[in-house]
């Protein structure tokens, strides 16, 4: 698909860092506010996919794309079940098991391993609605041939 | 009690979407609104009277909270409808490609 | 708490996304990835069932004990359903693997099949082994989403247009489960099944309990298509790729509907008659218009999926049967007997409908079509596929010294000590019907004298598929060892005492 007008492309240049910023206070606070890992994720998903929009899919080299984050989304999950699987090894060996030390409530570096599991099914989700969308992008590029 | 009636509302909504539409797209959607009318159910049945958010403030400790177990079922169920919603998508684009329309009364291969 | 139970989850959901990585790397790897992946868990499991016996292994996910005997942590709980149902997963997941090892090189990306075939796998582990009950809400998602994409495989018009009608309707059904699990939560605050038992026998209101009870049933009679809800499955069931019809039909509409239904009607409601003689009823329907809807089908796989709704009927009309015995509060040990007959059919349903399809699918791997009206003689030119479908056949008929003989023997036996003559006679006739309708389909496929074998040279199908077809035949030999009284009492019976006695499973978990 064709790109947009230029207004569009310098606006979104500016805005999707910004989005993808937001994306990463939502998860890294998701044990002190509301969000955390979904919320987070299909925030960052969606300042990539405002970027694609924008700049057209012939101007960006999509099949690359779409393997590079089908390996993130696929690396990130193994990590999270390492994770849940590594309470059976350390600590009192029960399967998700928190049982880093868990801190005072209310600072940023607390309650054990909650922030770890936020930041990977953050990049998790991020990655497979990237990979849902770019699925469907790519197919209609070969459906229009 | 009105709010509870307008949950139900919005799922006959939903439902009569989906017996009565031909598109196969607009099938798709009221079925992803069915699903919603159920995740704002949810929300309402945690309502404890006098109650705030379950966020604990470490400087006001002792307070009613709000009861935090739907809200945790409806985000699980949310992405759960995502899934689906995007699962059927992609079959929809599918079927455009194979039957040429999107037209439901035209997709009857299987008979019998 | 035994640390093996989180594994029946955990390895099949790495196994799919280490696949997924790995996969595209190593050629070969995916396949035998998944069959190591199986072939683990299919001898946990069976190690499971000869050691459970009577007990109850509840696992506390995350080490959240119970605070005042109220469980407020996600319990995993296996018991002795339990852990057959479990084995009965594994084993046919583990030959419908080998058997695809062969068959599934025909389609492009191998890679998507294996992983997301781990991911169903995961999803059923887990709604068998869940203790509460919006977990059996997740997994039952997660097994679904799955099927849906391998259901629409190999994108043929057929198969896209019969994955589509099953996810609406599959859509509908998790709504009808998610409300049923809202109602539940406003009157119990609690998710537990054992709590939610202990929470309702102290009162209750008649009419909204109803209302719960049949939101519930119908949602996962949705998933298990039983009468008025089985529109999806002949479709679905016929367009697939064969061995995912074997899982499918053998294994996912039993675990992920008629289990839960058995695992709540028992252990969570108290069980009125008036719900009792619904099911019943319910179950004679699917049995007698499957069988008839079967009759006239000259598609190999639509016969197939039409018997499972008939078989399925069988089921629950004997769990049905045990149901309004144990309301009415008399003669509990035919309510015994039923249950029993009804969970060996189970068993040995999986058995032979998986190895029926996979046998239809080893007939369009070598001839390329699927009409009985278009193949015949079959049997001088494909020998071992040839014996192991008469041994279906045969096993799914009630012909002794097959496993269906016994399994029927025992539902038609209970009906009778129970004075349901009607049902009785109709579960006869439903055989007979059944027997006529598979001697049809022998003898189109198999023994008829034809003339088109000489267009395309017709040879045996490759090792794998003979392996898992082989195995399974001798599987459905080997249950009919399970009607005998000693080792009834290991495999059957813990299965049947944990369901009748209407508190024992609540007051064990929350005492523990």
């Amino acid at each position: 698909m064709k790109g947009m007008t230029l207004i569009v492309k310098k606006t979104t240049q500016l805005i999707a860092g910004l989005i993808f910023l937001y994306g990463i206070y939502v998860i890294i606070h998701g044990h002190l506010t509301p969000g955390g890992g979904f919320a987070g994720g299909v925030l960052i998903a969606g300042s990539f996919i405002l970027l694609i929009l924008a700049n057209g899919s012939d101007f960006m080299k999509l099949t690359k794309e779409e393997t590079g984050s089908t390996i993130y989304e696929n690396l990130a999950i193994l990590v999270a079940i390492f994770l849940a699987v590594s309470g059976m090894l350390f600590g009192a060996k029960i399967f998700f098991l928190n049982w880093l030390p868990k801190g005072t409530p209310g600072e940023l570096v607390s309650a054990g391993m909650l922030p770890l599991y936020n930041i990977f099914i953050g990049i998790e989700v991020a990655a497979s609605i990237l990979s849902i969308f770019l699925a469907l992008v790519i197919f209609k590029e070969e459906m229009s041939e | 009690m009105i709010p509870y009636l307008l949950c139900f509302i919005l799922f006959l909504v939903g439902l009569y979407g989906v017996i009565t539409r031909r598109n196969l797209v607009k099938i798709a959607i009221s079925l992803s609104i069915m699903e919603f009318s159920i995740f704002l159910f949810f929300a309402l049945i945690g309502f404890v009277e006098g109650g705030v958010a379950p966020i604990v403030d470490p400087a006001d400790p002792v307070k009613t909270y709000v009861d935090p177990l739907p809200q945790a079922m409806v985000l699980t169920a949310i992405v759960i409808g995502l899934a689906t919603t995007a699962m059927i998508m992609s079959v929809i684009i599918r079927i455009y490609r194979k039957y040429g329309t999107f037209d439901i009364r035209e997709i009857k291969n299987l008979r019998g | 708490m035994n640390p093996l139970l989180p594994l029946f989850v955990v390895i099949p959901l790495a196994g799919a996304f280490l696949i997924m990585i790995l996969g595209s790397f190593i050629r070969h790897l995916n396949k035998y990835l998944a069959s190591l992946v199986l072939l683990f868990l299919v001898t946990v499991s069976f190690y499971f069932l000869f050691t459970t016996g009577s007990k109850v292994s509840v696992y506390k996910v995350g080490g959240w004990e119970a605070v005042n005997n109220i469980p407020i942590g996600i319990y995993m709980v296996l018991d002795g359903f339990t852990v057959i149902v479990l084995c009965i997963i594994n084993l046919i997941g583990f030959l419908s693997v080998f058997y695809s090892i062969s068959y599934i090189s025909r389609y492009t990306a191998e890679n998507n099949f294996y992983s997301l075939f781990c991911l169903m796998i995961a999803g059923m582990n887990g709604v068998v082994l869940s203790g509460d009950m919006f977990n059996i809400f997740v997994f039952v998602e997660i097994s679904a989403i799955s099927s849906y994409a391998l259901v629409a495989f190999g994108v043929e018009k057929n198969e896209l247009e019969a994955t589509f009608k099953y996810q609406v309707l599959g859509g509908l059904a998790s709504f009808l489960i998610l409300t049923g699990i809202a109602f539940l939560y406003w009157k119990a605050k609690t998710l537990n099944i054992a709590d939610i038992r202990n929470v309702f026998s102290s009162g209750y209101d008649r009419k909204y309990y109803l209302l719960v009870q049949i939101l519930l049933l119908s949602g996962f009679g949705l998933k298990a298509a039983i009468m008025p809800f089985h529109a999806w499955l002949p479709d679905a069931h016929s367009s697939a790729p064969s061995p995912i019809s074997a899982m499918l039909s053998g294994v996912l509409i039993k675990a992920v509907g008629i289990y839960v239904i058995i695992r709540l009607f028992f252990n969570m409601f108290a069980i009125s008659e008036g719900m009792a003689i619904l099911i019943t009823t319910l179950g004679t329907l699917s049995m007698v218009v499957g069988v008839f809807l079967a009759i006239g089908q000259w598609d190999i796989k639509r016969l197939l999926a039409y018997h499972s709704i008939s078989q399925m009927g069988y089921v629950v009309l004997s769990v049905g049967i045990g149901m309004i015995l144990i309301s009415r509060g008399i003669r509990t040990e035919i309510a015994a007997l039923a249950i029993a007959g009804g969970i060996f059919h189970l068993i040995n349903h999986a058995a032979f409908k998986g190895l029926l399809f996979l046998n239809a699918g080893a007939i369009e791997y070598a001839i390329g079509t699927r009409n009985l009206q278009e193949m015949g003689g079959l049997s001088k030119s494909m020998p071992v596929t040839s014996a192991t479908s008469f041994v279906a056949s045969m096993s799914i008929s009630g012909i002794p010294p097959f496993n269906g003989f016994f399994s029927k023997l025992i539902i038609i036996v209970a009906a009778i000590l129970a004075r349901f003559y009607l049902l009785a006679l109709l579960a006869v006739i439903v055989s007979i019907i059944t027997l006529a309708s598979f001697m049809k389909f022998q003898r189109y496929a198999f023994f008829n004298k034809t003339d088109a074998g000489n267009k395309i040279k017709i040879r045996e199908v490759p090792f794998p598929m003979l392996f898992s077809m082989i195995i399974l035949s001798i599987v459905c030999l080997l249950l009919s060892i399970l009607a005998f009284p000693g080792i009834r009492d290991i495999i059957l019976s813990p299965a049947t005492d944990i369901l009748m006695d209407p508190s024992k499973y609540s007051s064990i978990i929350t005492g523990m």
